[in-house]
């Protein structure tokens, strides 16, 4: 198709408005042309409201996912398949989930019911190759309330499952497609954190205004939740006094030094003095494990307190407030985590540009870098850079985070959902049998 | 709207402040701002400091502790004095 040769290309990306589009000689001089937003200015002074589905346990989600959920790694085709067959259903592949045993399976089912049960799912398929485990994830979803169905593939083969979970995914498809979203009181959302790929601009600003978010959520009733047991090495006993009781602060230390004498000293080389800050972080500024840990720690503000420790994908079970939950810091298993204990909206800072997202649960970027604004924008969501220049201060700028949480929650899709980062990542306790 | 910033500074009680700029030679007057306060502190760089390292706020003695976001972050292993670089060649963790 020969493009009508026009004026010549812009030379540099247009990121206002522009009157009509041209076709760019090279890709790279493309303009970019960004509509004016449609949404009403949320006041993001005050307790604001959103808008979410209400599901079958009075929990809200902010998306409505209908889930093909494998049980294990040997029924990620089918699931597939059916995703395929029925559009707006979304599979979420992972490899596990056989010769699993003890702590590490009781974990695995935790993670795939409580994925199901997250009230951004609106139903459930779940495919498993044998039909005792895959009933139990489905009579764990049920309890939620949603619609679950479960289909094994042992005795029947993939085409038979496909067929009938295709029949059954299109029937959950038209219901789901027109369940309406309502206004909700911002005490019924749950946000969850994590940081990654962090350099001297995370404990400078982002990490900072995502404590500022979390002091102003606290306040209003929502439900939060931080973890990263390993990079809270260093400020552990700061950690320890964030506890809103002296069960919770003792919970939590003892979850850390389980954490120390289970994972680092069996398998440690050496202290972490090599390890902990990471050259790169050396290279940029950070001089010690603890301002390390105390950067990471300014997630989580200056008031707010955690109520209880969770083990990892617990839901939490003391009312609102603030949770720690014991996960790694990779970034793709704590989000996964995070989500299957329920957490319905995320908030990522990064420091170099980490992209990582999540199939249910959307994960909000924010950086104060501006080299990663600048060379990663389409992975970022909300650049907080202005507070490096003074431009803004913690207040504003923790105003400007709680406003596109509020535009994600009520439908903007985030920068990972829109380049399909679908990081769906089980935490493995130890090897399979 | 106050004048870009040399470095940041998070507490009151912090003895180090962070370099947001690229320019910072020996000698440079820095502005930093003071966030908790949201004041302006002013000072005379002693060293060449790369953007995302800590500036010393005031004379630190070998052995003092080093206070960031409000909290100990290390002990000094040498003297610095104000407006020198802090980073590994004279502060260490007390972890190991």
């Amino acid at each position: 198709m020969a493009a009508k040769k026009t004026k010549k290309p812009a030379k540099k990306a247009v990121t206002k408005k522009a009157k009509s589009p041209v076709v760019p000689k090279l890709v790279e001089d493309a303009p970019l042309y960004i509509p004016e937003p449609k949404y009403l200015p949320i006041r993001s002074r005050g307790k604001p409201t959103f808008t979410g589905y209400r599901r079958e346990n009075g929990r809200v989600g902010v998306r409505n996912h209908v889930v093909i959920l494998p049980l294990d790694d040997l029924s990620n085709a089918a699931c597939e398949a059916v995703a395929n067959n029925v559009k707006g259903t979304m599979a979420i592949p992972h490899p596990y989930g056989r010769l699993q045993f003890g702590e590490d399976l009781e974990l695995h089912f935790r993670t795939l019911i409580g994925t199901g049960c997250n009230p951004n799912v609106a139903a459930v398929i779940v495919i498993g190759i044998e039909t005792a485990w895959t009933q139990r994830v489905v009579d764990g979803i049920a309890k939620s309330g949603k619609p679950v169905a479960g289909f094994a593939i042992e005795q029947n083969g993939d085409h038979k499952v496909i067929w009938a979970a295709s029949r059954q995914a299109k029937e959950y498809l038209h219901w789901a497609s027109e369940l309406q979203r309502e206004t909700c009181a911002i005490d019924e959302l749950w946000v969850s954190v994590k940081c990654g790929e962090s350099d001297t601009t995370s404990g400078l600003a982002s990490n900072p205004t995502v404590g500022n978010f979390i002091d102003k959520m606290d306040a209003w009733g929502a439900t939060t939740c931080f973890g990263e047991t390993s990079e809270i090495t260093g400020a552990e006993m700061v950690c320890a006094t964030r506890g809103k009781t002296k069960a919770a602060g003792e919970k939590f230390m003892k979850t850390w030094q389980a954490y120390m004498d289970e994972v680092i000293e069996p398998y440690k080389t050496s202290d972490l003095s090599d390890s902990q800050p990471t050259k790169g972080n050396i290279e940029g500024g950070l001089t010690t494990i603890e301002e390390k840990a105390f950067g990471n720690l300014e997630k989580i503000g200056k008031k707010a307190k955690y109520v209880d420790v969770l083990e990892p994908a617990e839901e939490p079970g003391k009312g609102k407030g603030l949770y720690f939950m014991d996960t790694s810091s990779a970034a793709a298993e704590c989000v996964t985590l995070q989500a299957a204990a329920g957490f319905v909206v995320h908030l990522f800072p990064t420091g170099q540009g980490n992209v990582v997202g999540n199939p249910i649960e959307p994960v909000i970027k924010l950086t104060a870098n501006p080299r990663t604004v600048r060379t990663m924008r389409e992975h970022i969501d909300y650049d907080c850079s202005g507070i490096l220049r003074r431009e803004m201060n913690f207040d504003q700028a923790g105003d400007g985070l709680i406003d596109i949480t509020m535009r994600t929650c009520n439908g903007r899709l985030t920068a990972a959902e829109a380049l399909g980062h679908r990081q769906f990542v089980l935490t493995k306790l130890y090897r399979s049998a | 709207m106050p004048k870009a910033p040399d470095f940041l500074v998070h507490e009151v009680e912090d003895t180090v402040g962070v370099v947001v700029v690229e320019t910072v030679k020996k000698g440079s007057n820095l502005e930093g701002w003071l966030m908790a306060k949201d004041s302006t502190l002013k000072i005379k760089s002693k060293d060449a400091i790369p953007l995302g390292h800590k500036v010393a706020l005031k004379d630190i003695k070998k052995g003092d502790t080093i206070i960031k976001y409000g909290h100990d972050i290390g002990k000094a292993i040498a003297d610095v004095k104000k407006g020198g670089h802090v980073h590994v060649h004279n502060v260490k963790t007390k972890r190991w």
